[in-house]
């Protein structure tokens, strides 16, 4: 369960978009700090600052050692933003969308009205 | 009221919490409002739409509506995974008013739910409002989002990532 402290560390590390950026890049799977760099016109010292951002609110882990030890997305925190974001809206607009066109569709079943008040 | 996009599914579910104990979604749909009503309430029609995200269906939809008669709908996820939801209807007025509990078992609260009508030049309009017993209830349920049943996949994450990058 998200606590109102994680939300707002992880809403904050969202809040950028290089970092929202190097997150889309993760999504894709583990990733180098020389990888992730690569489509940033920003310094190396400036991605790093990014990803250590994102270590923090517990976004991504690294390997243990050495500097060019991939970094992975951990989907946790993200999941509970989601949630939080969506997880009951979520539910209805999706039922609400599929209501709508399955009236569509009883309608196109039943052109004479007879539903008509 | 609503006056640009009348093509079908282009409406949308917008959320109110008008006092501490309730969650209001409101939505309007290009049907007549016998039809919406009968969409709501016959289990022929509330299987194929209550469905939450993809990846859901609902074998099992139990309807005995009149007041006091229960309802139960039961879902199921590709993986298998279920998840219950009964109730008691309280009041039933068609094609207007309805008025029942929602219960998930567990600990989620019970919850009184009103969903009312309204035909708007042949469009209807449903706005539903479901009391909690308590804030915290409420918050809880909005905050961590069913998250027991409405379940979380990588799918879910997935779709989500592109809209935050």
């Amino acid at each position: 369960m998200a606590s109102a402290d994680t939300l707002t560390t992880t809403f904050a590390a969202l809040a950028d978009p290089t970092r929202r950026a190097i997150l889309a890049r993760l999504a894709e799977g583990p990733a180098t700090v020389k990888e992730i760099s690569e489509p940033f016109v920003i310094s190396g010292p400036a991605v790093s600052k990014h990803l250590r951002v994102l270590e923090k609110a517990g976004l991504i882990t690294r390997g243990r050692e050495a500097q060019w030890r991939p970094r992975t997305l951990d989907a946790g925190p993200l999941r509970e933003v989601a949630e939080y974001a969506d997880g009951y809206r979520r539910f209805w607009e999706a039922s609400h969308d599929r209501l709508d066109a399955y009236l569509e569709e009883l309608q196109q079943k039943e052109p004479n009205d007879d539903h008509r008040e | 009221m609503t006056t640009a996009n009348r093509t079908a599914g282009r409406h949308t579910t917008t959320f109110t919490t008008p006092s501490d104990r309730e969650i209001v979604a409101t939505r309007v749909f290009d049907a007549p409002r016998r039809l919406v009503w009968d969409a709501f309430t016959k289990p022929e029609h509330v299987s194929q739409w209550m469905l939450g995200p993809e990846g859901w269906t609902m074998p099992v939809c139990e309807i005995d509506l009149r007041p006091g008669g229960k309802w139960r709908w039961v879902w199921r996820m590709t993986d298998g995974t279920e998840m219950e939801m009964t109730g008691v209807y309280r009041e039933v007025a068609p094609p207007e008013r309805l008025v029942n509990t929602e219960n998930w078992g567990g600990e989620w609260p019970e919850t009184v739910n009103t969903i009312v009508f309204t035909e708007e030049g042949g469009r209807t309009r449903t706005v539903a409002t479901v009391v909690y017993p308590s804030k915290e209830a409420r918050d809880a349920a909005m905050k961590t989002g069913m998250e027991d049943g409405w379940g979380q996949s990588h799918e879910r994450l997935d779709a989500y990532l592109p809209t935050v990058a």
